[in-house]
């Protein structure tokens, strides 16, 4: 061996997404550092959309012009394949219709610094101060949930959880609003989240210590060769799963979901509904079906349990919700429940799994715009102390604002999976998926998958209740005589809640091209 | 590729997207305009029919266009007897129910000027209405099964927006027992579609290829299931049928028309279409407890019927014992009573229809649904007494009305089918005959009640039909006497895809052509 150590290769360019990404949420910084406070947002905005916008380009290059990698980056620590690159999209198209929601005033607040309700606050606020950290922040997290699901051994992966988390637990504190509330929700959210990674990280550990390599496909090696019996093993496989499975909110993780989903300024918590869950399922199908492809006897009965109650609990709590944002995070942890019928949907041959995969993709991109499109509605309906939280002010919306309330109601019919409307087609692709991989020869869960299936429908079914009684609320009751004003909406609002709008009708009348899309990133399932 | 079905749905929703984007204030036009649609859906519709050769292939006018081709999905649609009867039976009730529901938006008022359903948009009212066309035709022309179960779910939402924000004071309480119910079912039959699919492994959702494809009996028994009690809670059947007096009461008359008219009739459609003819071995081992559920049906329905206050729950109640007919005729597995089923349920569409329409007349001028406070409307309304009486008779089936000829057929096929099955056909037969004397009971009970006796006080008041209300009911009428005299039309369209439903359930070909000599 000689002494020279050896530079990493580094593949800029199918990096180049995650590295503008990073690169702009530093330059944010420097502005912050920097640029007279009067000047910071105007260049923040634009500096924000068009890194967000020009790593989309970058992604869709990657696909259309040069091929997807067939191996790991950056000395496979990351790995840009077929499903990451999806993801990537995904999740760059939502953040950057977040950032068209986060960019509207008033949603944050003026000092955090200030003690709520003290004159120090009060006069923040006359000032006009703003917390333009907020866009580094974000861009930061977003940054962070392109790493998580791409990364490709468990270390990379806890970084980027950390890069993920650490600038949401700060943004969920920042509300203008209900300061309070804001301020436990982010304490709430930092502490069960920093648990939850340490779960995570301890598991890594074990998981080394079983394999000798945090590297995902070298622990599918040595599971190969090794006793699949040993305790550092199973230990291991159960704490990294803990700490996936909180991020995604699964029962019995799902607690802090409706406080922070709350607490948080509605922006942030269309970013976390979506961008965090779609890469938190990528991160989540990345360990289970790559690093422990060869435990699936041992995960899957796991999962199912997850799966079932996840689907259950998100279902029926959600219908003693009084909170319409409460009410939102019940509905996502009930989509969370579906997303993992898809999940377990591993048996059989790769064009089986590469089926499941494509099925969850799908999901993931049509929940996540319809969830932003639907807290960017909840922005606009105000009582004079903010936003309109408690769901009785909401009757008889659809008499004062039509339009605005019969747009609710379709995302809230999507959410439900009624067809013609894009949530039917996911909720039937993981369905789909969970059936055909139960039927195939050889499984021991077949009739357990059908099983979960029947779970899920009488999920959809109870979670239609409480879908529908907002309906009722806002079509078929009357108006409050003091009810909440509806925000005449900045061009950006009426930009995420048109483009949400196209993407749930037009997927819904015609999946197709986004199934196709879907098809191709699934067909060459992970990289190893 | 036949344009024909393609076309019949386009037109109501673009005329729906027209009328949802008429200015404000362009009520009037927005009825003009839907009324237009709707007729001109009606003549298509005729045209089409015309052309349709009861002896010639199956599935007539279809289409296949490529729609989710990752999921193995097309937009199939074509038609047999049964649906082409069914889409002009629709086509038929909606110019009426546009005419019928002309004031339906401006609200419910009580006797006593209470308001109970404040002033609602219109031109929302009458797209909805015509959405709602284009999806009663799809349901029906859907060759596809899953094209079906997607129309079946969709379906639903025109629906629950029209009794929800246009029905009566429990309007909100009745659409959403009405979608949860349905949407239950739709559900279970989601999983069953899916199942469906996956079992018969042909890589695609078209019905004919998937005739048969499924051969493992516990398979079928567990598909069929999902598919039948998504079907039953449709029809609905006894039961799970107590959203049906919940919806038909509180949604407004022309909504209630089409909700038991048509809406329902694809869960009688779809056991006959999808139930039997994919899973012939399930269906044949569930046909006794099926058999049993609608003889209960038949005579719970009547006899609640008899008992009930309100006159549009009433209507609903005997429809649930008409369902119950239909649901015997399916399952009896003979041509005869197969066709009367069918035939039953375009003739109960019509006879329920006029029933709704001129009882929401009698409501509409008093402002109580209940038969107590009427009494003596002959003499004041002679016309609309003399509608709702021949409408009454019709739903009692009475010789000479269209009903009658299909609840014949039902029970003489029921009694004939002991042949090839068991005695228990002939006991079903028996005990649902009693049901013809109840409905005798339920009708002319209430007709009493209502048109004849001393006139009450507020009765006195009431003004006959004008133009407009006799154009709603004079073509039910007409068709129900029509049809009574001369179901031979009908029959000559239905029975030829009964005859392939039957051959496709293995029933031997003896009884499947018996009764072709009507």
């Amino acid at each position: 061996m000689n002494d020279v150590i050896q530079a990493p290769t580094i593949e800029y360019g199918t990096l180049a997404p995650l590295l503008v990404v990073f690169g702009a949420a530093i330059i944010g910084v420097l502005v912050e550092a920097f640029a007279p406070r009067y000047l910071r947002k105007s260049v923040h905005v634009p500096l924000t959309l068009l890194s967000l916008a020009g790593a989309f380009a970058l992604v869709i290059v990657q696909v259309a012009v040069n091929s997807v990698p067939k191996s790991a980056s950056a000395m496979g620590a990351v790995a840009v394949d077929g499903p990451s690159l999806f993801i990537w999209g995904v999740i760059l198209v939502l953040s950057f219709v977040c950032v068209l929601l986060i960019n509207d005033e008033g949603h944050f607040v003026a000092s955090a610094a200030a003690v709520p309700g003290s004159s120090d606050e009060a006069e923040a606020e006359a000032a006009g101060n703003q917390h333009t950290e907020v866009y580094p922040l974000v861009l930061f997290a977003v940054g962070g949930m392109l790493l998580f699901p791409a990364a490709n051994d468990l270390l990379t992966m806890f970084v980027a959880l950390e890069v993920m988390s650490l600038p949401l637990y700060l943004l969920c504190g920042l509300a203008r609003r209900r300061r309070l509330l804001s301020q436990e929700a982010s304490m709430k959210y930092f502490l069960l989240g920093a648990f939850s990674s340490a779960f995570f990280l301890y598991g890594t550990a074990m998981l080394y210590g079983y394999a000798g390599t945090v590297s995902l496909g070298g622990i599918s090696k040595a599971m190969s060769t090794g006793s699949l019996l040993d305790p550092l093993l199973l230990i291991g496989f159960a704490m990294t799963g803990v700490g996936l499975l909180f991020k995604i909110g699964a029962a019995p993780f799902q607690a802090w979901k409706p406080d922070v989903y709350q607490g948080a300024p509605t922006p942030i918590t269309a970013l976390m509904a979506s961008g965090t869950l779609v890469a938190a399922v990528g991160a989540l199908l990345r360990v289970f079906w790559v690093a422990l492809g060869n435990l699936d006897w041992n995960w899957r009965p796991v999962i199912w349990g997850v799966a079932a109650l996840t689907m259950i609990v998100g279902a029926i709590l959600a219908i003693t919700q009084t909170d319409i944002k409460r009410m939102l995070a019940y509905s996502s942890i009930a989509h969370a429940g579906f997303l993992l019928v898809g999940v377990m949907a591993t048996f059989g041959s790769a064009e089986q799994n590469a089926q499941s995969l494509k099925a969850i993709l799908f999901y993931l991109a049509v929940y996540g715009i319809t969830t932003v499109g639907a807290f960017a509605v909840v922005t606009l309906v105000r009582d004079p102390g903010g936003e309109a939280g408690h769901l009785s002010r909401w009757a008889g919306l659809g008499k004062r604002s039509p339009v605005l309330a019969g747009v609710f109601a379709f995302f809230l019919l999507a959410f439900a999976g009624i067809p013609l409307t894009s949530g039917f087609f996911g909720k039937y692709a993981v369905f789909a998926a969970a059936l055909n991989s139960g039927a195939q020869p050889g499984d021991q869960m077949g009739g357990w998958m059908a099983g979960l299936v029947v779970v899920g429908v009488i999920a959809s079914a109870i979670a239609a209740f409480f879908y529908v009684r907002v309906i009722v609320l806002m079509f078929f009751s009357e108006p409050a005589a003091d009810g909440p004003a509806i925000a005449v909406p900045s061009m950006g609002t009426v930009a995420v809640i048109a483009v949400s709008l196209l993407v749930t009708v037009g997927v819904g009348l015609y999946p197709e091209s986004v199934l196709a899309v879907a098809n191709d990133a699934a067909s060459s399932l992970f990289i190893r | 590729m036949s344009p024909w079905l393609p076309i019949l749905m386009a037109v109501p929703v673009l005329g729906a997207i027209v009328v949802a984007l008429l200015p404000k204030g362009g009520d009037k036009l927005a009825k003009q305009v839907t009324l237009a649609v709707s007729l001109l859906v009606l003549v298509l519709t005729g045209v089409m029919a015309a052309q349709f050769k009861p002896g010639g292939a199956r599935f007539q006018f279809t289409a296949e266009y490529d729609w989710i081709p990752s999921f193995g999905v097309k937009f199939g649609v074509g038609v047999d007897g049964v649906a082409l009867v069914l889409i002009a039976l629709s086509a038929v009730l909606v110019p009426i129910v546009v005419l019928a529901s002309w004031y339906d938006a401006d609200g419910v008022k009580t006797a006593d000027g209470t308001i109970v359903t404040p002033k609602r948009s219109v031109k929302t009212y009458f797209s909805l209405l015509l959405v709602l066309e284009a999806m009663m035709i799809g349901v029906f022309a859907a060759t596809d099964v899953f094209l079906f179960y997607v129309f079946f779910e969709a379906m639903l939402i025109p629906m629950y927006f029209m009794i929800g924000s246009y029905g009566g004071a429990q309007r909100s309480y009745a659409a959403v027992k009405f979608l949860l119910y349905s949407l239950f079912g739709g559900l279970l039959m989601l999983v069953a579609v899916i199942g469906l699919y996956v079992a018969a492994s042909k890589g695609t959702f078209m019905f004919e290829p998937l005739i048969g494809a499924v051969k493992d009996p516990t398979t079928q028994k567990w598909l069929f299931g999902g598919f039948f009690i998504a079907f039953a809670i449709k029809a609905p059947l006894w039961p799970v049928h107590t959203w049906l007096p919940d919806a038909a009461a509180q949604a407004p008359a022309g909504a209630a028309v089409l909700l038991v008219g048509v809406l329902d009739k694809v869960g009688t459609f779809g056991m006959l279409r999808f139930c039997l003819e994919l899973f012939p071995d399930a269906a044949k081992s569930f046909t006794m407890p099926i058999v049993v559920l609608s003889v209960i049906s038949i005579i719970y329905g009547a006899i609640v019927a008899i008992g009930q206050t309100d006159m549009k729950r009433l209507i609903a109640y005997t429809s649930i014992s008409h369902f119950g007919f239909i649901v015997l005729g399916v399952f009896a597995m003979s041509n005869i009573a197969q066709t009367g089923a069918a035939l039953y349920m375009v003739n109960h569409g019509f006879a329920t229809g006029a029933l709704f329409l001129a009882a929401g007349f009698l409501i509409a001028r008093r402002g109580s649904p209940f038969i107590a406070d009427y009494g003596g409307v002959q003499k004041v309304a002679p016309l609309l007494a003399g509608f709702f009486l021949v409408a009454g008779l019709a739903g009692l089936s009475l010789p000479g009305l269209s009903s009658f000829v299909s609840e014949f057929m039902v029970m003489i096929g029921t009694y004939s089918s002991s042949a090839h099955g068991s005695g228990a056909f002939t006991v079903a037969a028996g005990i649902s005959a009693v049901a013809v004397i109840l409905a005798a009971v339920y009708i002319l009970w209430m007709v009493q009640r209502t048109l004849n006796g001393p006139t009450a006080e507020p009765v006195k008041a009431f003004k006959d039909l004008n133009a407009r209300e006799v154009w709603v009911l004079a073509p039910l009428i007409a068709l129900i006497i029509g049809f009574g005299f001369f179901p031979k039309p009908l029959i000559d369209v239905i029975q030829p895809s009964v005859v392939h439903t039957l051959t496709n359930v293995n029933v031997s070909t003896a009884i499947a052509e018996r009764g072709t000599g009507q």
